[in-house]
């Protein structure tokens, strides 16, 4: 298995510098713990930048500061050496993470915003089929959802207020251009026009990050999306 | 003669090996000035960027056996941990990551012979090829990494069409991961 669509360089370059906020970002994180070729991706802008740091000038650098400034680290030090003795990362317990007989459908650092993987989620039906969770975050300005999708139904024909962030946990969908398996995100904004189809076989089920409310297309669809909560 | 980023991760390690504080005090000297750089790029408090260093160095001393150099080099270990105190101490939102012990994690295919080598190497090709890039790129990236700026804000600082921004950072990249990826094109 190997994925197919990835994230774009200038989604992950906020990612990389801090400025992504925690809706997206949780999409984008998800995508690189299944994607060992963005993760390199992502290795290298973190090189870049720490190459620009290392590059950085220094304020005008004046020796009794910098003596100032290490005196106070070293005081940190030994009244961290006091407070921890013989303490170190390496005698840490591992942590006891839950075991799984399978590998789960929703990686780290979605599984934790669910409490569990996909097994006895609370799923809320959205119409022909298709079913949805909402995953609070921090974020207000985004609205993060699990989808899952009927094998071989489309999910609602509708364009986007904003940017909106797909990646497929599992199952697969079609969208018009390219097909969506597990790990694949789909980036898009508001110029595309798409209606992506579950492939027939298995349900999709997909993470799905918008920063506005999605616009449907069918009138129908607009009038109950409120009451939806779509 | 060794490069800078060699003797680095040298003292990293002592510092991991042996809890060295001189080797530390190295490390502290030549880093702690410019992550107190980076860090007064997002705030002009003096004191505030001091602080968010020395908090930054202290999970540097306490981490230090966690650095893995296969997944980059000090520098860029470090700019990661500044980075993450940074954005907790100005956005209370969190910065969601990916967790290589997670069972669902995909581990990569094939690892480097020599990991160490190869991460040094790296870095020096990466140096020179930034040295390389146009203004217009690198002024960009800079922008980006030390203001912490989304790319569709810059857009609207250098007043710039939203596509050559990203077309800009698309060929910036290209070009640095092609300078990353050298040795392995010329050696197999």
């Amino acid at each position: 298995m190997s994925v197919h669509h990835h994230v774009s360089d200038e989604l992950l370059l906020d990612y990389a510098n801090g400025s992504l906020s925690e809706g997206w970002s949780i999409a984008v994180a998800t995508h690189l713990a299944l994607c060992p070729h963005c993760r390199k991706r992502l290795s290298a802008m973190e090189a870049t930048a720490g190459a620009m740091i290392e590059s950085l000038e220094p304020e005008p650098p004046q020796a009794s500061d910098a003596d100032t400034s290490w005196q106070a680290m070293r005081a940190r030090l030994e009244a961290d050496k006091v407070g921890n003795r013989g303490q170190s990362i390496a005698d840490k317990p591992a942590s006891a993470a839950p075991k799984f007989a399978e590998v789960p459908v929703l990686p780290e650092p979605l599984r934790s915003y669910l409490g569990k993987d996909i097994d006895g989620l609370k799923w809320k039906p959205l119409g022909r089929g298709a079913y949805h969770i909402k995953i609070k975050t921090g974020d207000v300005d985004t609205s993060v959802r699990l989808l899952r999708i009927p094998a071989g139904k489309p999910v609602p024909e509708h364009s986007h207020g904003g940017r909106e962030l797909t990646l497929v946990l599992k199952g697969s969908f079609y969208d018009g251009q390219g097909r969506f398996a597990r790990g694949d995100l789909e980036e898009a904004d508001q110029d595309v026009e798409h209606q992506p189809i579950a492939d027939e076989g298995e349900d999709c089920i997909c993470l799905a990050v918008t920063d506005a409310p999605l616009r449907f297309k069918s009138r129908l669809v607009r009038l109950v999306q409120p009451i939806l909560g779509i | 003669m060794k490069s800078k980023t060699e003797d680095m991760s040298c003292f990293l390690a002592a510092v991991a090996r042996e809890r060295d504080v001189e080797a530390f005090e190295t490390l502290f000297r030549h880093y702690g000035p410019r992550v107190k750089a980076y860090m007064a790029r997002q705030t002009r408090d003096q004191q505030a960027a001091e602080e968010l260093m020395q908090e930054t160095m202290m999970v540097v001393w306490n981490k230090a056996a966690l650095f893995d150099p296969s997944r980059g080099n000090v520098s860029a270990w470090i700019f990661t941990i500044a980075r993450n105190l940074r954005v907790s101490a100005y956005r209370k939102q969190n910065r969601p990551e990916f967790d290589p012990n997670d069972p669902a994690f995909v581990p990569e295919d094939v690892m480097p012979a020599d990991q160490e080598l190869e991460s040094r190497q790296e870095a020096d090709r990466l140096h020179k090829a930034m040295r390389q890039l146009p203004k217009e790129q690198l002024d960009l990236l800079q922008r980006s990494f030390f203001h912490e700026i989304p790319h569709s804000a810059l857009a609207k600082e250098f007043d710039l069409p939203l596509g050559t921004v990203k077309s800009r950072i698309r060929m910036a990249f290209a070009k640095l991961r092609a300078a990353l990826d050298d040795s392995q094109g010329g050696d197999r």
